[in-house]
């Protein structure tokens, strides 16, 4: 797929200039797109190769902005056994992220500067794929006290995005002050809402399966009577509230509910809640055990139409990586989650496009330009950080225009494989999708200009 | 038959009347002055189990003692979930030492399916978390069958913690499978939210039910559950949907009591109710052997009738073999 060779060192390669040939920008009609000085130079047809400008015959692809995650568990520090910054974000780049939101219950806790800074200065030394993290809302994620949002937002990660993620923000008056303090620097909430009384114990999702297994059910109410709370609040106060991993069919109508209302909800949804049902506990496999749980059919359906249909803003993997001995266990003794930066593309692909519920602009939006937006990466924002390399601002989401900083992915719709966790970069295994037939294929991630994965392989 | 026993979902109906011809069969075997037959001999049964329960334990044991299979009992109790050795070791242990069947008991749903993923012999649920307990449905089914002459078409009321109770799930599954139409009674807290897609009926009024009723079932309550709030109080549970002298009276005089054990006297039962003639509280125990011994049987030495090779005297089981092996 590459047309030429490489010309040395890695640190020369920001200073590449790049001629792609024949892409596909959002899945439009074939061009030429330059690359050079981190930025995309030119786009249009028959472009002619600048001086020492490197060729990819690129015709079949299609390139969408570099992806963005809202919602990725990179693990370190604290348990390096399952994922370090490093293997996450390499993994994120082969799955075509360009940037990626580290939640903040790692092992201490994301809850101060000094903790944000060091996954944000590991995310620099990793340097495939930009880390944002995110701030925990309360101390030691204890949902008793608010952490220093204001620290951790002044700090060199310039934090934006705050969450106690795995667990919910369950106390109203403390969520209602975690969404009018972080007005005063442009924050978002990020609220993983399971209301703890209605889910104790609980390992499934509550419905005919849950009974027949014999597993305790977490309800579909438990995240919906938080949802709705939190929209609630939200509009009191006037502040953004972003729901993650929206997970329910009766999620998406008060979602809609809220947005009709103009009040400042944004909501997420993984891959696997776009594809996978409970139906897969019956194996009593805890690969496929996750918080929020898989759901019914009618929830995944109306799950795809509300991203479809824009109610559901964009996908977040919700990557969440185990070693295998806390899976290769009984159900109820394993660790909920799975992993998915590697396969999220190509699970929309098969869930979203393949059923002609979305085009590949509608996954440039919901993939990159939406998540950047409520991750203020896309220089909307008045208090955009300059934290980039070279003083440039780490901008991502952008439309890949002249102009714009050249992150972007370039992925062939026409491959399709089987899923083998052995080949991933991600240090854990525990993705649902192994074995799974998908579509697609990621080929190259530039960051910034330079590729961080070229023929579907790291350069590094 | 499949080659494990998890759920009585995995029997179909010649399977399951398979298991209870043989358990008739075997049956007699405890009226012999030998109780033990060579059937098993050179075979090894493990009984793993991560909950105390010595009436099940002693059950399989038995069961295993009389088809003259060596018994290995791996008491596992607390070393399962945050401490010590995982479910996959020990099943790698047990493998090692070449266990040719594992009953297993274990707190968590789902335990002997994962198990069933690591070993190579057959595995038997002898009760995993809130899921099922195969083996007590094909005992209570044989003792229906023995007292009522057939179920096909018997109505059977079970009583009490439904969405806790594996005993309740393995019931539902295997009646249904052998034509009996099942009512399950109890407060609407707890039932599972999806219970109306069960194969059975449900009810909220015992007294409604009972004079429609050949079989009542009650069900051990346990009492955490009034701590949770699954119902008010221990005398309130007891008034609505306990089994006392006055509400048996409405039961059609063939009809039967039943309880899988333990019991609590005064709580879902009566203790005039547990000592009637009508109760089958202790051939309930006595009906688990047999039925355990045709099920491991049927799970390790092949799916053949019982009868030409133990009943009759084939070359299989030979009254000097039977003589040789008690000696």
């Amino acid at each position: 797929m590459t047309g030429a060779g490489q010309n040395g060192a890695s640190q020369n390669r920001a200073s590449q200039t790049w001629l792609i040939r024949g892409i596909r920008r959002a899945g439009g009609p074939p061009a030429d797109l330059i690359l050079s000085g981190g930025r995309i130079a030119d786009a249009g047809p028959g472009l002619s190769a600048p001086p020492g400008a490197q060729v990819l015959d690129a015709a079949g692809l299609i390139a969408l902005p570099g992806l963005v995650d809202l919602h990725t568990h990179l693990r370190e520090p604290g348990r390096e056994d399952a994922e370090t910054v490093e293997t996450g974000t390499r993994a994120a780049a082969l799955g075509g992220y360009t940037a990626v939101h580290a939640m903040a219950n790692t092992d201490p806790v994301a809850d101060t500067a000094g903790v944000v800074e060091q996954i944000w200065r590991l995310g620099r030394e990793a340097g495939v794929c930009d880390v944002r993290p995110v701030g925990a809302v309360t101390v030691g994620l204890g949902g008793a006290q608010l952490a220093e949002l204001g620290a951790m937002a002044d700090s060199a990660a310039r934090v934006r995005v705050f969450s106690d993620d795995g667990r919910c923000v369950s106390d109203a008056a403390l969520m209602r002050r975690a969404l009018e303090y972080v007005k005063a620097f442009d924050g978002v909430v990020a609220q993983h809402a399971q209301e703890p009384r209605l889910t104790d114990g609980a390992q499934m999702n509550e419905g005919e399966v849950s009974g027949l297994l014999g597993l305790s059910g977490w309800p579909a109410v438990a995240e919906e009577a938080i949802i709705a709370r939190d929209c609630l609040l939200a509009a009191h106060v006037g502040s953004a509230l972003h729901v993650c991993h929206v997970s329910t069919a009766g999620s998406v109508e008060i979602l809609r509910w809220a947005k009709a209302k103009g009040w400042r909800v944004t909501a997420e949804v993984t891959p696997h809640h776009l594809l996978l049902t409970d139906e897969l506990a019956a194996s009593y496999d805890p690969v496929f055990k996750v918080n929020p749980p898989l759901r019914t059919r009618a929830d995944v359906e109306a799950l795809r139409a509300a991203l479809a249909d824009g109610t559901i803003d964009c996908v977040a993997t919700d990557h969440a990586p185990h070693p295998a001995e806390d899976k290769e266990t009984e159900w109820q003794a394993a660790a909920f989650g799975m992993t998915g930066l590697e396969t999220s593309l190509r699970v929309v692909h098969a869930a979203m496009v393949e059923t002609g519920l979305l085009d590949w602009a509608g996954v440039a939006d919901r993939m990159s330009v939406r998540p950047a937006a409520i991750g203020q990466l896309n220089g909307s924002a008045a208090a955009s950080g300059s934290d980039g390399p070279g003083g440039t601002a780490p901008l991502h989401g952008c439309p890949l225009e002249p102009g714009a900083p050249a992150n972007l992915v370039l992925y062939d719709p026409a491959a399709r494989s089987i899923v083998d966790p052995a080949q991933q970069a991600s240090r854990s295994r525990n993705t649902p999708f192994a074995g799974l037939d998908l579509p697609g294929q990621v080929v190259a991630t530039f960051l910034r200009g330079t590729p961080t994965v070229l023929d579907g392989k790291l350069t590094r | 038959m499949k080659r494990h026993l998890i759920s009585a979902a995995d029997l179909s109906r010649d399977d399951a009347l398979l298991i209870l011809d043989t358990a008739e069969e075997l049956a007699q075997v405890a009226d012999r002055p030998i109780r033990k037959l060579p059937t098993l001999r050179g075979r090894t049964v493990v009984n793993l189990f991560y909950e105390d329960s010595t009436r099940t334990r002693i059950s399989f044991e038995a069961a295993a003692k009389r088809l003259s299979a060596d018994v290995i009992n791996f008491s596992a109790k607390g070393s399962s979930v945050a401490k010590g050795e995982s479910l996959k070791d020990t099943a790698l242990t047990l493998e090692a030492m070449g266990s040719d069947a594992v009953v297993i008991r274990h707190p968590a749903s789902g335990a002997p399916h994962r198990l069933a993923g690591w070993v190579r012999g057959s595995v038997v649920n002898a009760g995993d978390g809130t899921h099922e307990h195969p083996t007590q449905a094909l005992l209570d089914a044989f003792t229906m069958r023995r007292r009522l002459g057939r179920i096909d078409g018997l109505r059977v009321t079970i009583v009490g913690d439904v969405l806790h109770s594996r005993v309740a799930r393995s019931n539902v599954l295997l009646l249904h499978t052998l034509g009996a139409e099942v009512t399950l009674v109890a407060p609407p807290t707890l039932l599972p939210v999806a219970v109306s897609a069960w194969p059975c009926e449900v009810s909220y009024d015992l007294s409604g039910t009972l004079p429609k009723s050949d079989v009542v079932m009650m069900l051990r309550v346990q009492a955490e559950r009034m701590s949770a709030a699954y119902f008010p109080t221990v005398r309130e549970y007891s008034r609505r949907y306990g089994l006392d002298a006055e509400r048996m009276a409405l039961l059609p005089d063939h009809a039967i009591v039943m309880h899988p054990g333990p019991m609590n006297r005064g709580v879902e039962i009566a203790a005039e109710v547990a000592d009637s003639p009508r109760s089958t509280i202790v051939e309930q125990v006595a009906n688990g052997v047999s039925v355990r011994m045709a099920v491991l049987y049927l799970l390790l030495s092949g799916a053949g009738p019982a009868l030409d090779e133990i009943g009759t005297g084939s070359p299989a089981a030979t009254e000097a073999e039977i003589a040789e092996v008690a000696r």
